[in-house]
């Protein structure tokens, strides 16, 4: 752990470790919220502050906190920092919000903060912590992003709510099935790039 | 990683003071959002009655007030007042009867119980399917009609509404939800029997 730069510890969760599309977490707000780009954009961005919030204090206290309570412990301060999230999205993106619904509460669950909680800030230091959750942060938004556009490309003919032509698009990528086929898709394609030059 | 054991009085105190501290945090950040979150849903209410009902100088919010259902429930109604005087009502109705969920609709009557225009305030129908209830295609249906006199249920059950194509439960919603708005506003016996 101590020989890798700060650099990878940063860039290791856009692609290489992508949540979404390698390690594969946090799936059920990816194939919920991601039916248009802006959807997608607006939920990676609240995970994002979260994960670099909560990575920041529970490096910090992480000597503080006894063993056998630490997963309650970690919950209670990633729960803190969602609902604080939910309520500045209240108050000044109430349009986004109500798309985002239910999901925003959901980040308290959601397995990549309390994973990279567990597995990387309760074992590093501070500014290796906030690099991690930037880092895996950015990786989840572009995810999330990349599988709206499409979605949104193909399921309502518009890219970020700009509508390019007037016919209907292919309904099934707004609905849930299209979710599944454009994640398959984007895994099988990473999958394949990544055998054809290993790393 | 912990250096601090895990003995009973240690594992109380940690836990105390995080859940301590993280309550009082969301104290303060809820303190500090409460009056633009307040202000959003206000702002949120005001352009769905700006839709509907035209030609006000007051502001409907803060007048607003409930009427009973026929139902049950209550309605909320927002009057819509020139110079102080009633020119219009705008009723926020909604329907349990959609596909998923409830559906929230804002309807604007003149006095004579005209329907000026209705706006979707909140939805869970289907995307592409039930959602194209907020088209103006389809809302443009209800304008200029009236409750008391014309039949706005779906043509598939006796009306002259189209329904949406593919969305038959969500367009019945919208018509029981409009219908269910006129008759508590003529319940006040405004909209009556004037044509």
């Amino acid at each position: 752990m101590a020989t890798i730069s700060n650099k990878e510890v940063f860039l290791k969760g856009i692609i290489r470790e992508n949540p979404v599309f390698v390690i594969l977490l946090g799936l059920c707000p990816t194939l919920g919220v991601t039916s248009t780009a802006i959807n997608g954009l607006g939920m990676g961005i609240a995970t994002l502050f979260v994960l670099v919030m909560s990575n920041v204090v529970i490096s910090s206290v992480k000597s503080l906190i006894p063993d056998k309570v630490r997963i309650p412990a970690f919950i209670v301060i990633i729960a803190a920092f969602v609902t604080v999230v939910q309520l500045l999205m209240a108050a000044y993106t109430p349009a986004l919000n109500d798309q985002l619904g239910l999901f925003i509460p959901l980040i308290v669950v959601n397995c990549i903060v309390l994973g990279r909680a567990e597995a990387f800030a309760s074992r590093n230091t501070v500014v290796s912590s906030i690099l991690d959750g930037l880092g895996m942060g950015v990786g989840f938004t572009l995810a999330l992003t990349l599988l709206g556009s499409i979605r949104e490309l193909l399921g309502s003919l518009s890219i970020f709510g700009w509508k390019f032509a007037e016919a209907d698009g292919m309904l099934v990528f707004v609905l849930a099935p299209g979710a599944f086929i454009t994640l398959g898709f984007i895994i099988a394609i990473m999958s394949w790039l990544k055998n054809r030059n290993p790393v | 990683m912990a250096t601090i054991k895990s003995s009973f009085v240690n594992l109380l105190v940690t836990l105390t003071v995080i859940t301590l501290v993280a309550g009082l945090s969301l104290g303060y950040v809820f303190q500090w959002t409460k009056e633009p979150i307040a202000k959003a849903q206000m702002q949120k209410q005001l352009q769905a009655i700006e839709a509907v009902v035209k030609g006000y100088d007051n502001n409907p919010v803060v007048e607003k007030f409930k009427v009973a259902t026929a139902a049950g429930d209550s309605l909320e109604f927002f009057p819509a007042k020139e110079k102080g005087e009633l020119i219009g009502m705008a009723v926020k109705t909604k329907s349990s009867k959609g596909y998923s969920g409830d559906i929230w609709l804002m309807v604007g009557f003149s006095m004579d119980g005209t329907i000026q225009n209705a706006v979707v305030i909140e939805h869970k129908e289907t995307p592409g399917l039930g959602s194209k209830m907020t088209d103006p295609k389809f809302l443009k249906q209800y304008m200029g009609r009236n409750p008391g006199s014309e039949n706005l249920n779906v043509k598939k059950d006796g009306g002259s509404v189209d329904a949406i194509t593919g969305a038959t439960i969500s367009s019945r919603a919208f018509s029981e939800a409009v219908q269910k708005a006129y008759d508590t506003f003529h319940s006040m016996s405004y909209g009556n029997d004037q044509q």
